[in-house]
């Protein structure tokens, strides 16, 4: 731990003054030519940032009808058919076309290599081919969706996707498919970038623990996708030509579908998740300017994390009808993936400790992060619970749960890292009050938004209904009012970001005082990334190092 | 305002008791947890707020004994919910050997029951309080699920197979009963309740209903598809005594033993192929599609009531099903007296 350290961190940006580069990456090229093919790894992670971005706010959408819906008992605003094609939008769009792609393809692939020192990811071609596929297989959702719809809820669950199902399955699964390969080909590129192009010095554990998170993330993206892939295929083998795999009539097990279907999708939770923590975890030692406290243990959480993510699909399935000793011991596994996700909050609340706490944007967005992370980690113990789980599973305290997992942690991470990078991606600061506004909107509405849901949960209210009893409506009309509060802050970020794209102050290479290789270099960034290739002697983090001496 | 804002559900069964109680301590504990990182958090973000640019901090980079006690003094608490957690789950999926068993099937978009007795009900399951009862529940076409909030009882409801669960009510009244596996389009149609009655109340609105036994049901079916004709269990039959044979163990013929349960009867009538007892050919003909869901029921009912010497004489005359078996039943004298016109006109007809 306490190795030799030679060269020091030099706090502030006071010892290299303030200066825009004359060729950066924004401005060396114009025109769209210039971006369709560009294989700049931060091009690409802006291309990214668009099409996801977008994605976010046609998602949004879809929820907001559902929210208004909700607001009467009986469900006035649209019909039976509708909500169920809307609830299903809501959910494809969300998960596989914006909190799967969200903070590696932006934030990952902008990144990653100013991290490691590199001049690019391993494989730059490819790196756009992954947009070109990913956006092709959202175009291909989206026009599925928009044409007709589908009404089998973002899991497709059997025989009901292949056998009753009256909407556009078929082309919704091949815009997923598709997508996954973008998956696979960015989680590839990124492991071997990690792997052979590293600057000289950056061992694996003088590594950011971003990367770490990224590289955790990537390896579920690679291992689990293909499943994923292949239960598509088979649905739609089933659904076209009738050939029997999972339907009981033609010979089939429906629980089959749920297991191959599980067994992605429990990881790729965590493939939201990771890298989020990742984003956090460079947030907090920056503003509390410490050293993260327990480095291995952080790092090693993320790989657990990822190991432990494959053992636990058939919490999914509690009631659905397995065998009491596999329901047993799939409980049991889940218990032992909430322990390194424990291992990082305790780290993050203890870095603090002695720190000199900044609350900037960043930082907020990262405390929100931690509080509303927790609260669905915690509810996450509750569901691992057998005797608990039978009662809320399929229920509004599911939906309240992940989407404290998914909204409050992976979203509330991703806005901490893009207001985190914002400066370094674009060379402009944004409006302090309004980001900072920004962040306690969103807390708030989240929090109106889903504390009821929990309650809802509780009393019985299943998900994906339409309409429900009476006495349902004052919780649902709350979490409706919140919703309407997370919806302003959403948007908002949206306006004063674009704005400080023209009427930002200059941010500099450090606006924040970070360590990290990718703030010792411009803002924006030269094409190029670094002019020479650094060279790193230092653990991350090495916050409390001073000119003089000083070791804690 | 906030007095009608509803915060916990009816507490009706055994279960229900149960489940509240590990909620209430998974709520405490956890509640623990979080409060005490948001103080902590709120106490390290505002007792070591950056006062001045220039701030230093010592250099902290961890302390491994404490980084050990927080990975896994955590395990500790989750063996306790964990096992708690399946205790109640363990004994959910075991019924009591003496609970009356109403059958449910789930169709999109309304939920069929049928009562041991034969009463038969949709979209409403009428129980005594105070007494355990078991469901055994299937699906006609996509998964459902039976979900009695009041009860803290889940189970979904899957085609090709029968499900168990069971509850033991301890308050009369009205309780919701939700479809909460997404099923199509009236998903949120498919509601009804569960009416738990006292005793006496209960008795008389079984005897207002009474349509004769489902074994009794089951045993006119039993005739009227003729499987009488090989499970006849007298000395020519060319099928399996039925007697007293639900729950035994069968041998079957390539080596494996199984437990005759309603699984097991369900997939002979639907499969006779796939599991065939020992000592005896595969025959009989798959009665898919000749039997729906509720009438299988019903044969499981006859079956499962079969007491040694009591197998049926076949007496009434019933007309053979469509795409029944040809063989003539045994032990009748005389086959049909189908005339054929065309004879050739040289030929004698007598004999």
């Amino acid at each position: 731990m306490s190795s030799t350290i030679t060269t020091r961190f030099v706090p502030q940006a006071k010892a290299r003054p303030p200066r825009a580069p004359e060729v950066n990456y924004l401005n060396v090229a114009y025109g769209v030519k210039s971006w369709l093919l560009t294989t700049d790894h931060k091009r690409i992670a802006i291309l990214y940032l668009f099409t996801v971005t977008l994605m976010f706010f046609l998602g949004g959408a879809a929820a907001t009808v559902i929210r208004l819906n909700l607001m009467t008992p009986t469900g006035e605003l649209v019909t039976a058919d509708t909500y169920n094609k809307l609830f299903s939008a809501h959910g494809i769009i969300m998960v596989w076309f914006f909190l799967v792609p969200v903070v590696p393809t932006v934030l990952g692939n902008f990144l990653l290599p100013l991290m490691i020192g590199a001049r690019d990811l391993a494989f730059p071609k490819l790196n756009l081919l992954s947009w070109y596929i990913f956006t092709i297989g959202a175009v291909i959702t989206l026009w599925a969706i928009l044409a007709g719809g589908v009404d089998t809820g973002w899991t497709f669950y059997t025989p009901f996707s292949t056998r009753s199902a009256r909407t556009n399955v078929i082309p919704t699964i091949i815009g997923i498919f598709i997508s996954g390969f973008s998956s696979i080909l960015t989680g590839l590129n990124f492991i071997v970038t990690m792997h052979r192009m590293r600057a000289p010095g950056l061992t694996w554990f003088r590594m950011p623990l971003f990367l770490w998170a990224i590289y955790a993330g990537s390896i579920i993206l690679v291992l689990a996708t293909p499943v994923l892939a292949v239960a598509l295929i088979l649905i739609g083998v089933e659904r076209a030509w009738g050939i029997g795999i999972f339907d009981p009539e033609l010979g089939g097990d429906p629980l089959l579908f749920q297991h191959l279907f599980w067994f992605y999708s429990h990881p790729v939770v965590y493939i939201m998740i990771l890298p989020a923590m990742g984003v956090v975890t460079e947030i907090i030692p920056c503003f509390a300017r410490k050293n993260i406290y327990g480095y291995e243990f952080v790092a090693a959480s993320s790989v657990g994390i990822a190991v432990l993510s494959f053992f636990v699909w058939a919490h999914h399935m509690f009631v659905a009808g397995q065998s009491v000793y596999s329901a047993m011991i799939f409980s049991a596994l889940s218990y032992l993936v909430a322990v390194p996700s424990g291992v990082k909050v305790f780290s993050w609340t203890a870095t603090l400790y002695k720190g000199s706490v900044s609350l900037r944007t960043p930082m907020l967005f990262a405390v929100g992060f931690i509080a509303l992370f927790t609260m669905g980690g915690l509810t996450g113990l509750m569901l691992a619970a057998l005797g608990v789980d039978m009662h809320v599973h399929d229920t509004y305290f599911i939906i309240a749960h992940f989407h404290f997992i998914m909204v409050g942690g992976a979203v509330m991470g991703y806005m901490g890292g893009l207001h985190f990078w914002w400066p370094k991606m674009t060379g402009r600061m944004y409006s302090e009050f309004l980001s900072k506004l920004a962040a306690l909107i969103i807390f708030v509405g989240f929090m109106l938004t889903f504390l009821p849901q929990f309650v809802l949960g509780y009393l019985g209210m299943p998900r994906r209904y339409h309409v429900y009893p009476p006495e349902f409506q004052i919780l649902n009309v709350m979490s409706s009012a919140g919703a309407s509060i997370l919806a302003v802050g959403y948007v908002l970020p949206l306006f004063y970001l674009i704005w400080s794209l023209y009427g930002g102050k200059p941010a500099g290479p450090n606006p924040w005082g970070a360590t990290g290789l990718e703030w010792q270099t411009p803002s924006p960034p030269p094409p190029h990334n670094f002019d020479e290739t650094p060279i790193v002697t230092t653990a991350p983090y090495e916050y409390s190092l001073e000119e003089t001496d000083g070791v804690g | 305002m906030f007095a009608e804002v509803p915060l916990f559900p009816e507490q009706a069964s055994t279960t229900a008791e149960r489940v509240d109680a590990l909620f209430f301590f998974l709520c405490a504990v956890t509640g623990i947890m979080a409060v005490s990182i948001a103080l902590l958090l709120l106490y390290f973000a505002v007792k070591y707020r950056r006062r001045a640019e220039d701030d230093r901090t010592p250099r902290i980079l961890g302390n491994k004994r404490l980084e050990w006690f927080w990975t896994i003094s955590p395990m500790f608490v989750f063996l306790i919910m964990f096992l708690w957690g399946a205790s109640i789950y363990t004994s959910v999926a075991q019924p009591p050997p003496d609970a009356p068993e109403v059958f449910v099937i789930g169709k999109q978009w309304m939920w069929k029951i049928q009562h041991p007795d034969g009463q038969r009900e949709i979209n409403d399951l009428h129980i005594p309080v105070g007494r355990p009862v078991k469901l055994t529940l299937t699906s006609e076409d996509v998964i459902h699920d039976f979900f009695v909030p009041a009860f803290r009882t889940k189970i979904d409801v899957v085609p090709g197979r029968y499900v168990h669960t069971w509850f033991h009510p301890t308050k009369t009244g009205r309780f919701h009963l939700f479809c909460s596996q997404y099923c199509g389009t009236s998903h949120a149609n498919m509601v009804g309740s569960v009416v738990v009655m006292e005793r006496a109340e209960y008795a008389e609105w079984l005897d207002s209903h009474a349509e004769g036994s489902l074994a009794l049901q089951g045993r006119k079916l039993f005739l009227k598809l003729q499987c009488i004709t090989c499970h006849s269990a007298n000395s020519q039959a060319r099928a399996p005594v039925l007697e007293d044979l639900y729950g035994r163990t069968v041998n079957l013929r390539d080596g494996r033993t199984v437990v005759a349960d309603n699984g097991y009867l369900r997939e002979s009538i639907l499969y006779p192929e796939a599991k065939v007892v020992q000592g005896w050919e595969s025959i009989m003909p798959t009665f898919k599609g000749q039997v729906n869901e509720e009438e299988l029921i019903r044969l499981l009912a006859f079956i499962k009531s079969l007491k040694p010497g009591r197998t049926p004489v076949r007496t009434e005359d019933f007309p053979p099903p469509l795409g029944a078996p040809e063989t003539p039943p045994g032990g009748n004298p005389k086959p049909p007296q189908a005339v054929p016109t065309n004879r050739p006109e040289g030929k004698s007809n007598r004999s």
